[in-house]
């Protein structure tokens, strides 16, 4: 497109065409007419969402793989895991709740946190991954599905109800749970998606000059 | 443009009266990657040229497509309520709560946060969603110009707080599993819990879908489509 156009910003919830100016770190501009938030200036922003999103993805790993908590009943322990939530509903025939809750606790965050390394690892490096704009479109649609706070908000109330009847001992992928929940709410705010744009046009062009 | 967002001045009416918006000057931004561009040749497919997303100045359909997923959603937000959410059993007691006998039974046996936490997810922000989206949809229908700004800010709300509606899907199902698990006691996730996830995840579409820019257009003489 013409330069004209490339520095021109469209609000995304009233449509006020803005003049794009350049920010000091840690702000961000809003929409004077509606108020929305039009783009931030992330310090440091893709080696900040990075590191999050890879120590995120480790901790993920350790929020699948430990019992999220157990309870002991005459003496018997039994613990449970997420997955194990999941195919015990599946058993019970629940499986339309199963599902969603696969998606939403297990694939989503695992989709979003595979998109954001897959984007952002090569262009650390200063190269352009293959079919980018597909993976920042993949991101953009699967962000809201991720759901790890609102499962933590769900692991401390089911804790609570429990306590009513039974011993319950915390595993450690409540912790890791924990961990996780404020991991991504950080690369969440040091994501940003305008900026990852405007680096990979950049590059893009620098690879395929026509 | 307010440089540091935490210092904007509230621009009068100026800038709603005339504004100058991207659609009425035949430029178009991306849904995908927000680059604004020209969109050449009317009526006719145009693709962005950064990201190749189909664009559009206004989403083709939204208001009905919104309607649809929140009629579905109120239909279904009976069954949700009126149906059993859980089956808890023990050797003493066997309860079958609904969505609301459960929070009442939480506030009753002393655990006041929780019921606050679970009203706040399970009610409230249902019925929050699904009120605002109907008067978000009515108004846009009827071209109405009462305070876009603060219809703007009611939508952003319905945005923000819709996710935390799934939890009580997240604890019938760790419940349920757990407690499977022992033969002391048992609780069996119910029919409302399917008809629940769907609000949910219906709703969440249905605010995704809406057109927030459809708010703003009633203040302008043109009128935009697709
Ligand atoms: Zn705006």
């Amino acid at each position: 497109m013409t330069d004209r156009t490339a520095q021109l910003i469209a609000c995304h919830e009233c449509d006020l065409l803005q003049r794009d100016i350049q920010l000091n770190p840690g702000c961000y501009a809003s929409c004077p007419r509606c108020g929305a938030v039009l783009y931030r200036n992330a310090t440091d922003s893709v080696d900040r969402t990075l590191a999050y999103t890879l120590a995120a993805a480790m901790v993920f790993l350790g929020a699948n793989v430990f019992p999220i908590f157990s309870i002991e009943v005459q003496g018997d322990r039994s613990a449970i895991t997420l997955f194990g939530a999941v195919l015990s509903l599946w058993d019970q025939g629940m499986r339309s709740i199963s599902l969603l809750v696969f998606l939403t606790a297990m694939v989503a965050p695992a989709v979003e946190l595979v998109s954001i390394t897959y984007l952002l690892l090569p262009l650390k490096l200063g190269k352009v991954p293959p079919s980018y704009p597909l993976f920042m479109r993949v991101l953009q649609f699967i962000e809201p599905w991720g759901m790890v706070e609102v499962l933590m908000l769900g692991v401390l109330v089911s804790l609570v109800k429990l306590t009513h009847n039974f011993r319950v001992i915390p595993g450690m992928a409540l912790w890791s749970f924990a961990v996780l929940t404020l991991l991504l709410a950080a690369a969440a705010a040091s994501f940003n998606a305008r900026d990852i744009w405007g680096q990979m046009d950049a590059r893009w062009k620098e690879q395929a000059p026509q | 443009m307010g440089a540091d967002g935490r210092e904007v001045e509230r621009a009068g009416p100026a800038v709603t009266a005339g504004a100058p918006i991207a659609a009425a000057r035949g430029l178009c931004s991306c849904h995908v990657c927000q680059l604004v561009s020209r969109r050449t040749g009317n009526g006719r497919v145009a693709h962005c040229p950064r990201c190749g997303a189909r664009l559009h100045f206004r989403r083709p359909g939204s208001v009905q497509r919104c309607w649809a997923l929140v009629i579905a959603s109120y239909i279904l937000y009976i069954p949700a309520n009126a149906l059993i959410m859980m089956e808890t059993g023990s050797l003493i007691t066997y309860r079958k709560d609904t969505i609301v006998s459960g929070v009442v039974h939480l506030w009753k046996t002393g655990s006041w946060m929780i019921a606050v936490i679970v009203f706040i997810a399970s009610v409230a922000i249902p019925l929050l969603k699904l009120f605002s989206l109907t008067l978000l949809l009515i108004s846009v229908q009827r071209r109405s110009t009462w305070n876009p700004r603060q219809r703007t800010r009611l939508y952003r709300l319905v945005e923000a707080v819709g996710r935390w509606s799934m939890l009580d899907i997240y604890v019938v199902t760790l419940l349920a599993a757990l407690v499977q698990l022992g033969s002391m006691a048992t609780v069996k996730a119910g029919p409302a819990a399917v008809a629940f996830g769907a609000v949910v995840v219906l709703t969440m579409f249905a605010t995704m879908e809406f057109e927030p820019r459809l708010i703003w257009d009633p203040l302008q003489k043109e009128e935009f489509h697709d």
